[in-house]
């Protein structure tokens, strides 16, 4: 009896201990997220006003300016970045999913994960070679083109779970029909998946949209209006990038409202896509 | 008793068909190296319900699934044989898969509306995606399939519900209605009660019953009452064989074979 009581004891001693374990781990994964934008968000928050998403930079010395070209730079760049990634990496994904012999397959898996590891600078260099030496200029085309190869394994991936998860009992109920294997494809599999292929490509939207490195010998950055693709455009990560390692505290003030933006812009993206995954257990995809 | 009284249409004795839809001839099929179809010749009588019985895995589905060439989609499925749907080789070079399934249609053992769809946009989806445009011609085909299908009263005022509210009965028949709505001349039914209750099924059963006058239907069933009910034929499978096929009261009450007989009285399977 006694030592049954003692046993009991311990036992609800050793489980209260890895309770609290867990509990500091779960608080020290989030703690940093806190403290990130807790510091964003005290250092940059007095430099988000109205001029900071409607004006140019100034020059050196002058107080105020903002980022709107930056901000709308990335903007574009995204858009032409989506336009190689998107379509390559979802008609890549669902080749992956439903063509394609297992071995073929495997390989080409295999190569996408590969890539998706590839350090993101790697890519600059790539497409400044490939592109910013053969033109002889820096320019939006070449960034926008680094980010979309970046986009492509990580739809590719993404795309190719979601239309593995549509149930066979579909694709068979289409083709009964005597639909043909590419409209059950597109009208049936792809319509089912596309909350999960939504899904994934905003996660790489967001992902790319935060990137620097590939932006630095592509798109370049640049002080003023550009709506040429072919010429250098400023990116949000690339002038915060240039204004951090400045040595002008007006400058650091903005690389931090900066950088509160870009990190509250990719916040709204992953809610977008909590909202849209809500429910996901209870659908199919 | 019932089912005396349904089957006038066919011949009580063992004569041949007076039509065929299907004339399967030396069937065979392998998955890899493993022979599930083995040499199989039968022919499947016109607007009557041919019932195909035979323990688990005794190749029930792959016989069905071969009459509309659904195992063009499994890699490493070989298919031996001839089957003639009206004379035409489903299986020669020259015939589109997609043309061979509009022809014969398909009910599944799981009930399988689109889920991203309604319950109209499930019946003519099939007419959608086959190119037909007109708005006027799909609402006919929407109503005409559902009513044949049994399920048009239930449903006429939810038509732009989710087809995956429905109760499982209820989807199954939306699935029959959605095989109809392309106007096949077979129709194929892989166990299409065995997910129901059975009230359900027996809707379904009525159902089959009623749509043999304009179609010719081949049902896979593992449950034996059912295929006594329903069919006019019967065709019992065993390992990959077609054991026996004949009439289905002679199937019952007089099987030719001893495995027919065993399997029937409940002695293995």
């Amino acid at each position: 009896m006694q030592s049954g009581k003692a046993n009991h004891l311990w036992r609800k001693i050793k489980s209260a201990a890895a309770s609290a374990v867990a509990f500091i781990s779960a608080v020290l994964v989030i703690a940093p997220l806190g403290l990130v934008f807790f510091h964003l968000l005290v250092n940059g928050i007095t430099s988000v006003n109205w001029d900071f998403f409607t004006k140019l930079p100034v020059p050196v010395g002058e107080i105020g300016g903002g980022m709107a070209n930056a901000i709308v730079g990335s903007l574009e760049l995204l858009a032409f970045a989506s336009m190689i990634g998107i379509p390559i990496g979802v008609l890549g994904g669902v080749y992956l999913a439903e063509y394609g012999s297992a071995r073929i397959n495997s390989i080409l898996r295999f190569l996408a994960d590969v890539l998706n590891g590839i350090p993101s600078i790697t890519w600059g260099v790539v497409v400044y070679g490939l592109i910013v030496l053969r033109f002889k200029s820096f320019s939006a085309y070449a960034g926008g083109l680094a980010l979309g190869l970046i986009m492509i394994p990580l739809i590719l991936r993404t795309t190719e779970e979601v239309v593995l998860l549509v149930p066979n009992g579909y694709r068979e109920a289409a083709l009964a029909l005597g639909v043909s294997r590419w409209k059950t494809i597109v009208h049936i599999v792809m319509k089912t998946a596309s909350k999960g292929i939504i899904t994934g490509i905003l996660l790489a939207l967001a992902r790319v949209g935060g990137e620097t490195a590939p932006l630095l010998f592509t798109a370049f950055g640049n002080r003023f209006w550009n709506h040429n693709l072919s010429e250098p455009i400023a990116a949000l990560p690339l002038q915060i990038f240039t204004y951090a390692i400045s040595p002008y505290d007006d400058w650091h003030r903005q690389a931090w409202a900066g950088a509160l933006v870009l990190v509250t812009g990719i916040f709204c993206v992953n809610v977008m896509v909590r909202i849209l995954t809500r429910g996901r257990a209870a659908s199919v995809v | 008793m019932e089912r005396v009284d349904r089957s006038s249409e066919p011949p009580s004795t063992g004569e041949p068909a007076p039509a065929c839809t299907f004339q399967v001839q030396s069937l065979s099929i392998w998955y890899g190296e493993k022979r599930a179809i083995d040499n199989v010749s039968m022919d499947v009588a016109s607007n009557a319900v041919t019932a195909i019985i035979g323990p688990s895995g005794c190749g029930k589905s792959t016989f069905i699934r071969a009459l509309n060439r659904m195992h063009d989609l499994v890699p490493k499925t070989r298919v031996e044989g001839k089957v003639l749907l009206q004379g035409d080789d489903l299986y020669s070079g020259s015939i589109d898969p997609a043309i061979v399934r509009r022809r014969v249609g398909m009910v599944f053992q799981k009930s399988n509306p689109f889920p991203t769809m309604t319950i109209g946009e499930n019946v003519v989806i099939g007419l959608r995606l086959n190119g037909i445009r007109d708005q006027k011609f799909l609402n006919e085909r929407l109503e005409k399939s559902l009513q044949m299908a049994a399920l048009w009263d239930e449903v006429k005022d939810d038509l732009h519900k989710p087809g995956t509210s429905l109760s499982g009965g209820q989807q199954q028949r939306l699935c029959i209605a959605r095989a109809l709505a392309v106007e096949p001349e077979v129709l194929l039914m892989d166990e299409p009660c065995s997910a129901l209750d059975p009230i359900a099924t027996a809707k379904i059963e009525e159902l089959i019953y009623e749509l043999k006058s304009k179609y010719t239907i081949v049902t896979v069933t593992h449950n034996m009452q059912q295929a006594g009910r329903i069919s006019d034929y019967t065709a019992f499978f065993y390992l990959g064989k077609l054991i026996e096929f004949g009439p289905t009261t002679k199937i019952f009450t007089n099987p030719s074979d001893r495995q027919t007989e065993d399997y029937i009285t409940g002695r293995f399977g």
